[in-house]
């Protein structure tokens, strides 16, 4: 019978499929390759970072340096002939002007990101949402020129102090500058929220507020946290903005009107000047390894927080 | 079947017509449904069955492009009169196709409602939170963790977890979406005890699209087909072929749809 030939023919081929790999199937492979490396680079990199500061600064944090007196001296003295490294007054200014930042990007950027997510519709929603990223692109010398030009002659006006460069400058430039980019990600966690969470919860007879404060703010915690966190990594990290509206003086803060020095300034300011290798130069980086941990820990106790909360809400009920 | 006891009228639809832009969802569609009653709607997909009832609460405020002409009166006052939506909404409960756990803890999502209406007494809550959970037939399986997160319970669970939350407003009317497209053959049936004794107290809608649970449940059922409402009769009477149109019989019968 010819259609058994013909079975036997389709057998053989399907067969040989069995042995032989496909273009797909290589396609595949490759792919998941690409993939692979793309991930690994990823952490190569973070790695040899880490592995540079510390090779530069660990050894003498842990041989030359008196680390009591790194973190609790208000003395930055790095360049006398018996030098005092005390970094105290550095990760205060840090300190102060990253607080009054989020002091005032955290309530505009969740107020803009919940109006642009919830409220706005079409056309508003839309510009708003191109407007926000804009703003965010603006580069960190741009802001730092207004707090300098703008903010520094108001300052001295509006609250007749002799100087506009300090805590209230820096920070209402940085919180400005990280209101953008925070209201984005918050925004885009506010949507991730289903909308079926939302229906579920005007048909109970929540009003919008009931159902934001209720349902959608509590589901995009994870998000909204995230948001935060990079907005306090941005006022830790931002350098330039913060070197020129600061003041840049070392000084323990009393008062916003106090000028200060935060601590990725000095590092940028210092560095040039000194010779490779030396005490100073070793130190600045002793003071990168600090911000370096102290990120690690806002971050450490924010996956806490998210987590934690979660059992706490559930125990109380 | 046994007629409804009393013919008070709790939902009158005058000319209701939904569109949504230049597309017609349901056009001018004339009932009542009655207090006390299982009212069931069926039809094949996209008759208008879900707009309708989303017309009800006004949840077509939300949807943008949804269009509502006519009228439905909700205890002889049309809805759209109601000057607090969220006061009318409280009183109707509603039950999507798909469950929803909100990402809270059981307790809290059947506490939701009651809390949002200023209930703040624990003792109260506990009781309330007992009663729906137990009425939607979820109370035994969930009484050791009601306060692990409702939106990991499964498909089945999550259904009747939303049954619980809509019954905790204590409504006068319920609508039921297609409940049990993501429910197993057991559980609906007990979900189907449940809502007949629950017809007691409350004025059920039931959309489905499975016809035999129209038939096992609804006193009385509007057939609606592309946006036109066929007809509307006792159920049995239908089922027995007493009816005006025979696209009717040809639906019921499975000849399309």
């Amino acid at each position: 019978m010819t259609s058994t030939k013909v079975e036997l023919a389709h057998r053989a081929s399907a067969n040989a499929a069995a042995l032989y790999r496909g273009r797909a199937w290589w396609v595949d492979r490759v792919a998941q390759g690409v993939v692979f490396l793309g991930g690994l680079s990823a952490i190569v990199f973070i790695l040899s970072i880490f592995i540079f500061v510390a090779k530069e600064g660990l050894g003498f944090m842990v041989a030359d340096l008196n680390i009591k007196e790194f973190l609790t001296s208000p003395e930055w003295r790095p360049t006398e002939d018996s030098p005092t490294y005390g970094i105290l007054a550095l990760m205060a200014g840090t300190a102060s002007v990253t607080g009054l930042a989020m002091l005032i990007a955290v309530p505009f950027s969740l107020g803009a990101a919940i109006y642009i997510g919830e409220f706005a519709t079409g056309k508003t929603r839309e510009v708003l949402k191109v407007l926000v990223e804009l703003l965010a692109a603006i580069p960190s010398v741009v802001w730092g020129f207004i707090g300098l030009s703008i903010m520094n002659p108001l300052i001295m006006e509006l609250f007749d102090v002799p100087v506009g460069l300090n805590v209230l400058n820096a920070g209402v430039i940085l919180g400005l500058m990280a209101a953008p980019i925070m209201t984005t990600i918050a925004e885009d966690a506010l949507k991730a929220v289903p909308d079926s969470y939302r229906e579920a919860a005007e048909a109970l007879g929540a009003t919008r507020w009931q159902v934001i404060f209720k349902v959608v703010l509590p589901s995009a915690k994870k998000g909204l946290v995230a948001a935060i966190l990079l907005g306090v990594g941005r006022g830790f990290g931002e350098t330039m903005a913060v070197l020129m509206a600061t003041g840049h003086a070392i000084n323990l803060p009393t008062s916003p009107f106090d000028s200060v020095c935060a601590m990725t300034a000095t590092i940028a300011a210092e560095l040039g000047e000194t010779a490779q290798g030396s005490p100073h130069y070793q130190v600045l980086f002793a003071i990168g390894i600090s911000l370096f941990l102290i990120t690690f820990v806002i971050n450490m106790a924010a996956d806490v927080f998210v987590r934690g909360g979660l059992r706490m809400r559930s125990k109380k009920a | 079947m046994v007629k409804p006891a009393t013919q008070v009228k709790k939902l009158e639809v005058r000319d209701l017509s939904i569109r949504y832009g230049d597309e017609i969802a349901l056009h001018s569609a004339d009932f009542d449904v009655y207090e006390n009653e299982i009212f069931g709607i069926i039809g094949p997909a996209n008759s208008g069955k879900t707009s309708f009832l989303r017309a009800i609460n006004r949840m077509n405020e939300m949807t943008p492009g949804m269009n509502v002409t006519g009228m439905v009166k909700f205890d002889g006052i049309d809805v759209k009169s109601w000057r607090d939506v969220y006061a009318l909404r409280s009183r109707i409960g509603v039950v999507f196709p798909l469950p929803v756990g909100l990402p809270l803890s059981i307790y809290d999502n059947v506490a939701l409602s009651p809390r949002l209406s200023g209930v703040k007494s624990k003792s109260e809550l506990d009781d309330i939170v007992e009663r729906c959970l137990t009425r939607a037939a979820l109370f035994d399986e969930v009484k050791d963790r009601l306060d692990s997160l409702g939106s990991l319970l499964s498909g089945g669970q999550q259904q009747r977890l939303t049954i619980a939350r809509a019954l905790s407003q204590s409504p006068e009317l319920l609508l039921l979406d297609e409940f049990s497209i993501a429910v197993d053959p057991v559980t609906t049936m007990r979900i189907e005890d449940v809502l007949k004794e629950l017809k007691k107290e409350v004025t059920i809608v039931l959309v489905s699209n499975l016809v035999a649970q129209a038939r096992r449940l609804a006193d009385r059922t509007a057939f609606f087909l592309g946006g036109e409402l066929v007809e509307v009769g006792e159920t049995e009477e239908l089922f027995r072929g007493n009816v005006q149109d025979s696209r009717t019989t040809d639906y019921l019968e499975g000849r399309f749809g």
